[in-house]
């Protein structure tokens, strides 16, 4: 299956590891990953902010480089899916695909929800995979500690807990529980900036609960949550380390043997 | 200009910001064991309470004719009020007919008499209201405004009350809350012997039968509502059920939403004055309350007028429990307030306060009716902007232009790490708090191309 990898303007401009890993996981799951490179952010940012005129050209242009042309038929995820020759997006972003599903036929007023899924509701919901890596798989000498956060938008595409079964699925990787997992990281956009005071005491709370489970790396699924919990943890001087969660997947898958 | 929630969390007692935090985090567990214990799938009881819901606010007029035509059956006079001003007065004329030389009012808990601000009024035409709820009576005493929807003095500690209590000379001072209670209490028995006018809300209000339901917890309802002469009821349009088997549903979601009983201490079924009883109110009147309801029905934020007013969204919300619900200038505070707040009195005034919201949707996932609060306040934001009612910082038209070509988004990447280390008054949000972000590894785009 091809799959078009949506970047997120955030991986772009910062985290391209987690683009790379994404590419990486999306192969080892057998799928043939295409770039568009057009591609440049879905227009959350004005949407959030209430500048939506800003936000639909935007979204103009994001549909011209992943569908063709703005105004392309309407879809179903869900068919889209079965249909071997349709085009879906993937995207390492609850968030940016919530957008797309949600924001966008909100924002244009139709009932139109494109195929674009987030990573892991690609590979468990749609390629039915319940195991990571696939295949056999070294055996670790040491299971890592990791706290997991959920990223708040997921609700928006009805994401249930496929990010943490696959974390939950490898053999390295022990997730301890964390105080409050409902509780959001206090980022919201451009909240965090123009509400930084409430924004940074509920990330420090988060921050707080994190550290008190004894795990030292934070993994997440969206880049949003953690390029704002990362910027407290160093202004704080905490040791924790923040990744995808792609990271975590990609780092085991095992290198091929050449023939 | 910093916002005014952003404003007050850089003021708020730390002390107070621990109160409200503790109290919602037990509420918002102790609700999901509640809902559990209540409904074999509380989803689903969600999702029914806001179709039924959703059917009352399609058939609104013929049910709130239905109701009052019932209600005038079993003897409660029943008057409509467009406005705050209208409901004012029709409780002041009410008041005058009974009490012409003014005195003390009992009033029961209620959000729909703080919302048009009835007390200052009462006061200023020579009555005395005493609020009964234990906590808003304290609100009372401490002429502050209640901060959430179900629990009126979440922000304060037992020994804020006490200080109170002390000052108004209920008795010797005492942090054990049995021993407030009960000062609070011989204080308030005294009221209710004099009062001859009990003021309430309505919780639900049954079409069918022209019942008016009452929940509460401490028994001031009963007694502000059966102990004086004169019972006035004000209630919201749109706080109808069709017939009253909804009420097996709602009552129960309400009590595990609000306060994780299945059931409140006291249900009221009120159907109209005393008739062979030998006690009980002589007159009972309720007063509809459109106050900007008929035109919220007409808007895209109808369905906020679902809301059962249970505080479940407070709790939850993370912006709430840092700040609390004075942080919203508002008598509806936390995700319900940011919504309704410019919803009933427009975005020029308040529609600044949907901006206090990171979106995460954990209010629209424990609303007992499913209101899609985080829509609403997006629909909100544009509605401001488009009315010129809330200007934002950023230039979102110059982000437009980069984001839509695709070299001009390639070149502002490369500038990324020079552009980062340059001062902009935008940062300063950031850098408060976070240190700047910066790039991880290698950047996507060049490992792509080298690949291939």
């Amino acid at each position: 299956m091809t799959v078009k990898l949506m970047l997120t303007c955030l991986c772009d401009a910062f985290y391209g590891e987690v683009g790379i890993a994404t590419v990486r996981v999306l192969e080892h799951a057998g799928c043939k990953v295409e770039f568009p490179a057009g591609q440049t952010c879905c227009g959350q940012p004005p949407f959030n902010a209430g500048d939506w005129e800003a936000s639909r050209s935007v979204a103009r242009h994001w549909r011209e480089v992943f569908f063709g042309s703005p105004q392309s038929e309407i879809r179903n995820p869900k068919s889209a899916i079965r249909d071997p020759k349709s085009e879906i997006v993937v995207a390492p972003s609850s968030s940016c695909a919530a957008m797309i599903r949600e924001g966008y036929p909100l924002m244009f007023g139709y009932d139109d929800h494109l195929p674009v899924f987030e990573l892991s509701e690609f590979l468990v919901d749609h390629l039915g995979i319940d195991k990571w890596p696939i295949g056999p798989a070294p055996q670790p000498g040491q299971k890592t500690k990791i706290a997991f956060h959920q990223a708040c938008h997921g609700r928006g595409i009805g994401l249930k807990d496929q990010q943490i079964r696959l974390l939950a699925s490898m053999q390295g990787i022990e997730i301890v529980p964390i105080d409050q997992p409902e509780q959001c990281c206090g980022f919201g956009g451009a909240f965090s900036i123009g509400h930084p005071t409430v924004s940074a005491a509920i990330g420090k709370q988060k921050l707080k609960r994190v550290v008190e489970s004894g795990a030292t790396i934070l993994v997440s699924g969206d880049m949003g949550c953690l390029i704002h919990l990362q910027g407290l943890i160093e202004k704080e001087g905490l040791k924790i380390e923040v990744r995808h969660f792609a990271e975590i997947l990609a780092e085991a898958i095992p290198a091929k043997v050449p023939a | 200009m910093r916002p005014p929630v952003e404003k007050f969390a850089r003021e708020i007692a730390p002390e107070k910001v621990a109160n409200v935090s503790s109290a919602s985090a037990t509420r918002v567990i102790s609700r999901i064991k509640a809902l559990a214990e209540a409904f074999e799938d509380p989803d689903a009881a969600r999702r029914h309470a806001a179709e039924v819901k959703n059917y009352v606010l399609d058939n609104l007029k013929d049910l709130l004719i239905q109701l009052e035509a019932k209600c005038q059956e079993n003897g409660i006079r029943v008057y409509w009020a467009k406005d705050g001003e209208r409901a004012r007065q029709i409780a002041l004329e009410i008041c005058r007919a009974t009490y012409p030389e003014g005195g003390t009012i009992v009033k029961a808990k209620s959000m729909v008499t703080e919302e048009i601000h009835l007390n200052p009024f009462l006061e200023e035409n020579g009555y005395r209201p005493v609020e009964t709820d234990l906590g808003e009576y304290v609100v009372q005493l401490e002429h502050e405004t209640p901060s959430h929807i179900v629990a009126p003095i979440v922000h304060m500690n037992r020994g804020q009350v006490a200080n109170a209590f002390e000052r108004e000379g209920l008795g010797p001072r005492t942090e054990d809350p049995v021993e407030l209670t009960m000062q609070a209490r011989a204080k308030l028995r005294s009221h209710f012997r004099e009062a001859q006018i009990g003021i309430s809300g309505v919780n639900f209000a049954v079409a069918e039968t022209g019942r008016l339901v009452l929940v509460e917890n401490e028994g001031n309802n009963r007694l502000s509502t059966t102990a004086p002469v004169v019972h006035i009821a004000f209630m919201g349009i749109e706080k109808i059920l069709p017939c009253e088997p909804d009420l097996a549903l709602f009552l129960r979601l309400l009590g595990c939403s609000a306060t994780a009983q299945h059931m409140t201490g006291y249900v009221h079924l009120i159907s109209g004055p005393r008739k062979e009883e030998r006690d009980g109110p002589r007159e009972v009147h309720l007063i509809l309350l459109d106050n900007g309801r008929s035109r919220i029905l007409r808007s895209q934020y109808r369905e906020i007028l679902r809301c059962i007013r249970c505080g479940a969204c407070q709790n939850v919300c993370p912006v709430y429990r840092q700040v609390s619900g004075h942080a919203y200038h508002y008598v509806y505070s936390g995700p319900i307030g940011a919504v309704l707040a410019p919803a009933l009195d427009g975005v020029e005034k308040m529609g600044w306060v949907a901006k206090a919201s990171s979106l995460c949707g954990a209010c629209e996932e424990v609303c007992p009716v499913c209101i899609p609060i985080p829509r609403m306040l997006l629909q909100i934001r544009d509605e401001s902007v488009r009315a010129g009612a809330v200007k934002d910082s950023v230039p979102w038209h110059l982000f437009a232009k980069a984001a839509t070509s695709g070299w001009q988004w390639r070149a502002g990447l490369k500038l990324l790490p020079m552009a980062s280390k340059m001062p902009h008054p935008l940062k300063q949000g950031w850098t408060e708090y976070r240190a700047m972000p910066h790039r991880v590894g290698r950047p996507f785009r060049s490992w792509w191309n080298e690949r291939r």
